[in-house]
């Protein structure tokens, strides 16, 4: 569905819109194979405490050949790509001051789809209340400053858990995606990295090469770009979709050199079906919940009909084949499961819905450990409001609105759920476990 | 039955991977104005999208159409070369009427047997509602005159002897070519010399669409079949039709014949538009890949009977191709599974196990020392046949090859034993091929 506010707003008619003080929403600059990582030069600050980390980060952008600024002098007319704000060390509010206050000094020769991302330590069990205060307290900063930047810029964060390091295979992947055009429609997100190997070499270009990937429900939509995403990043991707989807998941796997699996999800022998389809690929590396159905209604007008799909395809499926999958001792499995924002902070006439999406939400928390235990992890992706033939049907004041809301002021595109989940889903990934990420440009509802 | 060839037993076997088709629609619905050349590539494509065989150099791809365009001379190479497959790989087409789709798995698998090829695709395809229509033999006569015509006067000369009448197209007909009778009243005769009755034929009707049903349902098709065009099922099959509904439809066939008629749109295989395509394949070639192996294709046998001159019914050839099949494996009627005879007509199903079962026919049409055997009726069509799928010509083979080998497959898992299907096509022009399939 064309958004013709976006384009409008960005046409001849831009200095009206901006004479009007109309929204202006960006055109958001996303992921091509072979582009340079940011827009620009890259500064990385900190407080005095987490000057370590903060040198062990432009280490790290410097190996990729990111123009890494240590000061924020710049050139005239020169604009920052990116802004790192390390506060890994500060441990009380003061600390934090000088470092934020530079950041602010250079939030105006930010880039257009500049990034703003800080690395800190997450509030721990046992924490002094100060130190607790000074970590808690960057969670906020994040939020605000990103319903303030604009142009389709973006603030995120990082949040070391245990010992994880800066400079971590985790810590450095995730940094990399906040600071990439992956990451477009993640606004306002706080992203929790536990601790991993060493950073070792990735093939960014192909983050996934040699895994078998499974994606649910690929027939069209957000499955389709997921499974098209993976595949660019270097998977074998087995699509799956119910039988009378099966005309459109053939293109979709014969596009990207996959297999089509035409099962109905909520079938017994579905895990079943899945380990023998991936089996002639090597064996299953990854495993996508994408498959999602809305019947929606108020619940006052609610019946078993509405109620009771939603559950058995959305939830009941998804534990059903992880359950099998772990009983039939896949191992390293990588879970990525299809939340939504709606499972965070409720939407009217969707709590079938609702409820399987918190649930999504739920299991991924509560499995991340049992995943663990076998080397593999499980996570999930909340899109917001994602641009689909799904959401096309929403009436045209709703689907405004909702386009309006997030800081971003526009519908996220399928293929930025797709990258949240690639990301999520690769090897260097794998300290990120139990945690739900927002795509969702920051909509304004829910945490 | 000297002239029965012995096994060569220094070949490999040749073994069926899977099958993918488009659901079969009704003539004049949803594939009007779709080519043959669009079905069989959507066919190929499923296959490919189902095994992930984009790029893949197959060593053969075979397959035909019965009504086919001049155009579509090449038709299965051009479907490749429309596929995801690799354009190295080479194809063919084959014809042999509503047997052209077995008779393509017969020539691939013999191929991979002989170790000429490693992988193949054998299938069909055939549009009713996209047939070509022809002109008349006069206009055809007097284009190709003005067009051989040196001078401007010639060619006018020659285009002054078309007349109005002669604009009108020629009807497409399944009229055999030499006797001018329709495949059905041919049929007609059989049945009534046979004396089968029209409660038995609706029952066979009946049966199956009630099994095409049951299979749907069941999700067996889940893996075998590839929506298009937004058809999911195929649209001829009527799960909720009766015995008393097929009993109050007319006669259409057999209407002059002595005997009362017996033969309904209900009990005779309506007109269809499809495509199919089965993977073929060295147990080599699989294993490498870690693909699934079905089932392998054993044998397979052809025939043709002497119908012009009335001696045998058009449609009976397979009952004498069985029997040389069966002998050459050392096999009986119980020693099958499943049967797998193609319902041109519910009667040519009952009437070739009418053959079977007549001491004397056996002995004197057969060769045989008495009567063949009895069909097990419980292992016959069981998951429905073209009756209730339809029946486009060429796409008939591949259907039933899927089926089958998805058939023994899952009864020797289910028992342990081996499990044996015998195909069974009839064809116009007195044709007939069948096939022994069997579990790995």
């Amino acid at each position: 569905m064309t958004d013709s506010y976006l384009n409008l707003a960005n046409g001849t008619l831009k200095p009206v819109f901006k004479k009007l003080g109309l929204p202006q929403p960006a055109i958001l600059r996303r992921y091509r194979p072979g582009s340079p990582l940011t827009v620009g030069p890259v500064l990385v600050v900190s407080d005095d405490a987490s000057a370590a980390d903060a040198d062990a980060v432009a280490k790290v952008l410097t190996g990729w050949d990111v123009d890494v600024r240590r000061s924020p002098e710049t050139a005239d007319g020169e604009r920052f790509g990116a802004v790192v704000l390390v506060l890994t060390g500060a441990e009380t509010p003061a600390a934090v001051s000088a470092p934020v206050l530079t950041v602010a000094g250079t939030l105006r020769r930010l880039a257009g789809n500049g990034r703003v991302v800080t690395v800190s330590r997450a509030v721990a069990d046992g924490d002094a209340p100060v130190l607790a205060a000074t970590r808690g307290g960057v969670e906020g900063l994040v939020r605000s400053l990103g319903k303030e930047l604009r142009g389709g810029s973006t603030a995120n964060g990082i949040q070391l858990t245990g010992d994880a390091a800066v400079d971590s295979a985790s810590a450095v992947a995730t940094l990399r995606f906040f600071l990439s055009a992956k990451s477009a429609y993640v606004d306002g997100q706080l992203l929790p990295v536990g601790p991993s190997d060493a950073a070792g070499p990735v093939d960014w270009e192909a983050p996934l090469a040699g895994q078998v990937a499974v994606v649910t429900g690929a027939a069209r939509g957000i499955g389709a770009a997921i499974a098209r995403t993976m595949a660019r990043d270097g998977a074998k991707v087995v699509v799956i979709d119910v039988p009378p989807a099966g005309e459109s998941l053939a293109t979709v796997a014969n596009e990207i050199g996959g297999v089509a699996l035409q099962l109905d999800i909520t079938a017994d022998d579905a895990a079943d079906k899945i380990l023998a389809a991936t089996k002639p690929l090597g064996g299953l590396d990854i495993l996508v919940h994408n498959a999602g159905i809305t019947r929606d209604k108020l619940l006052a007008n609610m019946t078993a009909d509405k109620w009771d799909p939603v559950i058995a395809v959305n939830l009941t499926a998804q534990l059903q084949i992880n359950e099998r999958l772990l009983a039939a001792g896949v191992e390293g499995l990588r879970i990525v499961s299809l939340a939504s924002t709606t499972g965070l902070a409720g939407n009217r006439g969707q709590t079938n819905y609702g409820y399987t999406k918190a649930g999504v939400i739920a299991n991924a928390a509560a499995g991340a450990p049992v995943l663990a235990a076998t080397g593999g992890t499980t996570n999930a992706v909340a899109p917001g409001w994602i641009e689909t033939e799904m959401t096309a049907k929403v009436p045209a004041l709703t689907r405004t609105v909702a386009r309006r809301m997030p800081s971003l002021g526009q519908g996220g595109l399928p293929v930025d759920i797709a990258e949240a989940i690639s990301f999520l889903a690769s090897g260097p990934a794998a300290g990120i476990n139990g945690q739900t990420l927002r795509v969702c440009g920051q909509h304004m509802v829910g945490k | 039955m000297s002239t029965t060839p012995a096994p060569v037993p220094s070949t490999r076997e040749a073994v069926i991977i899977g099958g993918n088709r488009i659901p079969f629609s009704r003539a004049g619905k949803k594939y009007v104005r779709t080519s043959n050349q669009d079905m069989f590539t959507a066919a190929l494509e499923g296959l490919v999208a189902r095994f992930g065989l984009q790029g893949e150099r197959l060593g053969e791809v075979v397959g035909g159409a019965v009504l086919k365009h001049s155009k579509n001379f090449n038709l299965v190479r051009e479907s490749v070369l429309g596929s995801s497959l690799a354009p190295t790989t080479p194809a063919y087409d084959v014809q042999q009427a509503c047997a052209t789709g077995l008779e393509a798995a017969i020539a691939v698998t013999n191929k991979i047997k002989l170790g000429q090829i490693e992988s193949a695709i054998a299938g069909g395809t055939d549009t009713v509602s996209d047939a070509p229509i022809v002109v008349s033999d006069r206009l055809r006569a007097a284009l190709l005159d003005a067009n051989h015509a040196k001078t401007t006067g010639a060619k006018v000369k020659a285009l002054l002897q078309i007349r109005p009448k002669d604009l009108a197209p020629a009807t497409p007909s399944t009229g055999e070519p030499r006797t001018h009778l329709s495949m059905g009243e041919h049929q007609a005769i059989t049945t009534a010399k046979w004396g089968i009755s029209r409660e038995a034929q609706d029952e066979i009707a009946f049966n199956s669409h009630q099994n095409l049903a049951r299979a749907w349902e069941s999700g067996f098709f889940d893996d075998l079949v590839t929506p298009y065009k937004g058809l999911t099922r195929d649209d001829n099959l009527r799960a909720d039709t009766s015995l008393e509904k097929l009993a109050k439809l007319r006669p259409v066939f057999g209407a002059k014949l002595d005997d009362a008629a017996t033969m309904t749109a209900g009990n005779s295989t309506p007109l269809t538009d499809g495509a199919s395509a089965v993977l073929f394949a060295s147990r080599e070639w699989a294993e490498e890949r870690e693909l699934p192996i079905l089932a392998k294709f054993v044998d397979a046998e052809t025939a043709a009977v002497d119908f012009v001159h009335g001696h045998e019914g058009l449609l009976m050839a397979p009952v004498a191709a069985v029997p040389r099949l069966l002998a050459r494996q050392g096999l009986t009627l119980e020693d099958i599974d499943f049967f797998e005879i193609h319902e041109a007509f519910a009667s040519t199903v009952l009437t070739t196990l009418a053959a079977w079962e007549d001491e004397e026919y056996c002995r004197t049409e057969l060769g045989l020392d008495g009567a063949f055997g009895k069909v097990d009726r419980s292992r016959l069509n069981v998951n429905g046949s073209s009756l209730a799928a339809g029946h486009p010509f060429a796409a008939t083979g591949g259907r039933i090859i899927a089926t089958a080998a998805k058939l023994v497959s899952a009864k020797a898992r289910e028992t342990g034993q081996p499990a044996r299907a015998l195909i069974s096509v009839c064809a116009a022009g007195g044709l007939g091929a069948v096939a022994l399939v069997e579990s790995v």
